[in-house]
């Protein structure tokens, strides 16, 4: 039996989990909508970024929603880990990494539908981008290749952590990244240290393109930027997976 | 029935500076039961988990159902069942799906599939909590779906690495009834244990691994026979009557405390008729009379030095 195939199992298995224990997908989709509703909906009015200030935020707020879900994907990939059945998969005549490509995929298909409720919400609260069929597709681009790096450097996280606890709190520094990048305010407006910090973060090029591409106006350095940490992390991430998967028996 | 299921020679494992096995050579037969007996630490999972293609040995061969580990590990693990020490079963899935889920990533063809899962459902006497997720199974039901799912292949060769440990006596027993099953219809079966009398209960043959050394290797028989270890118990009322009887049997040992005399025997009618009648010579009479066979525990304490709890600190 193909890869392919044994990842789809893998994958209708991580389904049947979230169907299951649907409080991980709440959260995922949840809770980036609640904190659009706050910094929007609440406070927007108080912030001067030039523009709109659901324009400004709906880009970043995307990014946050694919941080969100990954927390829940770094503690179902450890469960796994440290209950034994991964390495029943192991011993079995199943390629080795079905298992971890279901909990990638699975991953990124929730972090689609977070960021479609994400979308949804900004439409309502005024949101009013100017991007054509193709900036809409990179937009997509950008997501699902965001999507599948975080996926696999969480999947990484989750493997190397000793219990499924640690490895929840291992994906908090990926939630607690998007705040210090240009995602809720723009980065020049922040303090030094945490101005520089935020400039040079992956968060911030990534975001920038997403933004250019909304406004119709993609800056193609952010872009390639943004695809190179993309890129980086998920190349990282795969490999750093592969091994821990590897060497824990 | 001739052929070797699992051979295995001078296998060496060591993480770090800690010697694991030093040395283990095994053959087990097909369509036989093997035991490896230790206690814990003895290194008994880190040979199953070599065996099983999960941890690579640092020397050695081992070859299973035919093929090299190192070299067709995937031709090893077309062949083999296992289930390891804690039940590795999908929590949040019911029976019947972690059934369907071996069975998904078996086999491509669905047709049979569902018939596979029913029976082994209806065999592990799991039918009635089915539709229920595995979460909510107690220990012993965890145990049997788990090895359930391992019999969803149809593995010729089934590695059980303690699987009884944790479990309630009754649980115990099912468990053994089932692997007397598998047996029966020629699977072999290489089983780690602690327990000394589910080793002499189901195995063909046992190893005893004591700290990465196998000490011995034979049947439960020749394992007890390597000790002269069977010997009469007498139990007398006064320390005059245990006195006497002391001097009439030289090479016995009294226990003072419990007025009790160990004469070495050989368990056979005619030695103890004797040792009867030469009490009876000396008008002694022993208010208890009984005969003790070693059991495994003994041979372990001959064989190791140690007994099982001193090893296992």
């Amino acid at each position: 039996m193909s890869t392919k195939s044994h990842s789809m199992v893998m994958l209708r298995r991580n389904f049947k989990h979230i169907a299951r224990n649907p409080t991980t997908v709440f959260n995922a989709v949840l809770m980036p909508v609640v904190v659009m509703l706050m910094f929007v909906y609440m406070l927007g009015d108080a912030f001067d970024v030039g523009v709109d200030y659901v324009d400004y935020a709906t880009p970043g707020l995307m990014l946050l929603a694919v941080c969100y879900g990954l927390g829940a994907t770094a503690t179902s990939v450890n469960s796994d880990m440290t209950k034994g059945i991964i390495n029943r998969f192991k011993v079995m005549d199943v390629s080795r990494g079905a298992v971890l490509t279901g909990h990638v995929v699975a991953s990124l298909l929730t972090n689609l539908v977070a960021i479609g409720a994400i979308i949804g919400v900004a439409f309502l609260l005024g949101f009013s981008p100017s991007a054509s069929f193709l900036d809409w597709l990179g937009v997509v681009g950008i997501v699902v290749l965001l999507g599948f790096a975080a996926g696999w450097l969480t999947v990484a996280l989750g493997l190397a952590a000793k219990s499924p606890e640690t490895a929840g709190l291992a994906a908090v520094p990926l939630v607690m990244l998007p705040f210090f990048s240009s995602a809720i305010v723009p980065a020049e407006k922040m303090g030094p240290g945490v101005r520089q910090f935020a400039e040079y973060q992956p968060f911030t090029p990534i975001i920038e393109t997403m933004r250019g591409l909304l406004n119709g106006a993609p800056s193609s350095s952010d872009a390639i930027a943004a695809i190179a940490w993309c890129v980086g992390i998920a190349l990282v991430g795969y490999l750093w997976a592969r091994s821990t998967f590897k060497k824990r028996a | 029935m001739k052929s070797s299921a699992i051979a295995v020679s001078g296998l060496r494992k060591a993480y770090g500076d800690k010697i694991v096995l030093d040395g283990i050579d095994l053959d087990v037969r097909a369509g036989t039961v093997f035991s490896l007996l230790g206690p814990n630490g003895a290194g008994k999972t880190t040979t199953v988990n070599v065996l099983t293609t999960l941890v690579k040995a640092d020397g050695g061969t081992v070859r299973v159902a035919g093929h090299d580990v190192a070299t067709s590990a995937k031709a090893v693990r077309a062949a083999i069942g296992v289930t390891g020490q804690f039940a590795a079963v999908d929590e949040l899935l019911t029976g019947q799906e972690n059934l369907q889920l071996m069975v998904d990533l078996n086999r491509a063809s669905s047709g049979n599939g569902r018939r596979i899962v029913t029976e082994l459902l209806e065999r592990f006497d799991l039918v009635e909590s089915a539709r229920k997720p595995a979460s909510t199974y107690s220990g012993g039901m965890r145990r049997k779906l788990d090895l359930a799912m391992t019999l969803v292949g149809n593995p010729r060769i089934i590695f059980l690495d303690e699987p009884t440990t944790g479990l309630d006596p009754r649980s115990r027993r099912t468990m053994w009834s089932i692997i007397r099953d598998l047996v029966a219809d020629g699977v072999t079966v290489f089983l780690t244990t602690q327990y000394l009398e589910e080793a002499d209960q189901l195995a063909d043959r046992i190893a005893v691994l004591d700290q990465g050394h196998l000490v011995a290797q034979g049947t439960a028989d020749d394992l007890k026979r390597q000790i002269p270890g069977t010997h009469v118990r007498l139990r007398f009322t006064t320390v005059s009557q245990l006195d006497a009887a002391a001097r009439l049997f030289p090479d016995s040992t009294r226990d003072d405390e419990a007025l009790t005399l160990r004469v070495p025997s050989d368990g056979g009618t005619k030695s103890l008729r004797a040792l009867l009648d030469r009490l009876d010579e000396y008008s002694l009479s022993a208010e208890e009379f009984s005969v003790h066979t070693p059991d495994l525990d003994d041979v372990f304490l001959a064989l190791t030095g140690h007994t099982t709890e001193m090893a296992a600190k």
